[in-house]
């Protein structure tokens, strides 16, 4: 209906205590008091989160997809900035 | 063929006691589903997308709290009516509900003045009957308690939108305002059944309620600059079974699947 007339938002979860927010998806919304009782409404109907986060879709900037090429290309052959060539010790778990 | 005096009948035997609580959980059960069933009819057509789902949420709420207090009543009653029984296969005249919950969902606002309104006193019964006497009747409560406090949030901020928002959506609230204020006054007159239980301490006085449920209204009212309505005329009957003409539509689209294929399941 007016739906183009509200701002989109952006709707951040949080699923357990101690884990990222995590991008869930968005929704439209008048204001952010609006935008948090929507997200609760949408996106935690089924035990889904315990904090929500909102942002207003126009306050994040992207980067350009027709920059894809000179953005990430470059850091496909680079292998050695990942820590694999380390050798971790044994008694070091969860690496 | 003439009746002899011997084949007139005569009356029942007297039936066991009944639990006074029987009624009282029958008429909360009625409520919620009656509620429930009005919000639900706004499924697919919310204003937008994220109401529609909001709308569908607080209406399965109170299915939930309604299914809790059915099996309760049909364990109450013990005379081998199950839930189901006592939710579809009553007449209009048997439903103990107020007569707030049966009115049609009209536009939006309407529909939020009206949930409003219950939430209002909902959520503040609730708040006392979770400490009442009775254990099960507190265990619903006290899981419905915090459904409750989401939905007068709802519906308190809503009402605030409507009201200080644009001329048109105030328009729409005022109008609403005027049409189902009257109905508020029923939810907090005590029935002859509701008194009665008052007295044996199974029900919460209303008239301890009022003075929360009439600040919390004062302030949502302020908020959304509309000035307190002018208490009329309390339009009643439907906890005593006398009914708007909204409920029979109501019950006809709601029974009709078990009126038609009875003791149908999925």
């Amino acid at each position: 209906m007016n739906n183009s007339e509200w701002p989109l938002w952006e709707v951040f979860i949080r699923s357990k205590q101690g884990l990222d927010h995590k991008h869930v998806g968005s929704l439209h919304a008048a204001d952010a008091a609006m935008a948090v009782q929507n997200a609760r409404d949408v996106y935690t109907r089924r035990l889904e989160g315990v904090s929500i986060w909102v942002v207003e879709s126009k306050h994040i900037h992207a980067s350009n997809p027709d920059e894809a090429a000179e953005f990430f290309d470059p850091a496909a052959d680079k292998v050695y900035r990942h820590p694999t060539f380390y050798d971790v010790p044994d008694s070091i778990k969860h690496m | 063929m003439a009746a002899t005096q011997s084949e007139i009948p005569t009356a029942p035997a007297a039936a066991p006691a009944a639990n006074p609580l029987f009624p009282l959980v029958l008429q909360l059960a009625d409520t919620s589903l009656i509620l429930a069933h009005r919000l639900s009819e706004w499924c697919g057509h919310g204003p937008v997308l994220e109401q529609d789902l909001a709308l569908a949420n607080i209406a399965l709420d109170l299915l939930g709290e309604a299914r809790s207090y059915y099996q309760y009543a049909a364990e109450l009653e013990g005379q081998g009516r199950t839930e189901d029984d006592l939710a579809y296969l009553r007449s209009a005249v048997e439903y103990r509900n107020p007569l707030l919950v049966e009115q049609p969902n009209g536009d939006f606002a309407h529909t939020i003045v009206r949930q409003f309104l219950f939430d209002n006193f909902h959520y503040h019964l609730l708040k006392e009957l979770q400490s009442g006497p009775d254990a099960r009747l507190a265990a619903i409560a006290e899981k419905s308690v915090k459904e409750a406090a989401y939905h007068l949030k709802w519906s308190s901020e809503w009402l605030i939108r409507l009201g200080d928002g644009t001329p048109e959506s105030r328009q729409h609230l005022d109008k609403a305002i005027a049409t189902l204020w009257r109905f508020a006054g029923e939810l907090t007159t005590p029935t002859a059944l509701e008194t009665n239980l008052q007295e044996l301490g199974l029900l919460p006085e209303y008239a301890a309620l009022l003075p929360a449920m009439q600040a919390h209204a004062a302030h949502v009212l302020a908020e959304a600059t509309v000035p307190l309505p002018a208490a009329p005329f309390a339009q009643q009957g439907g906890k005593s079974g006398r009914h708007s003409e909204h409920l029979g539509y109501l019950l006809a689209e709601l029974q009709y699947l078990q009126r038609t294929y009875p003791g149908l399941t999925w």
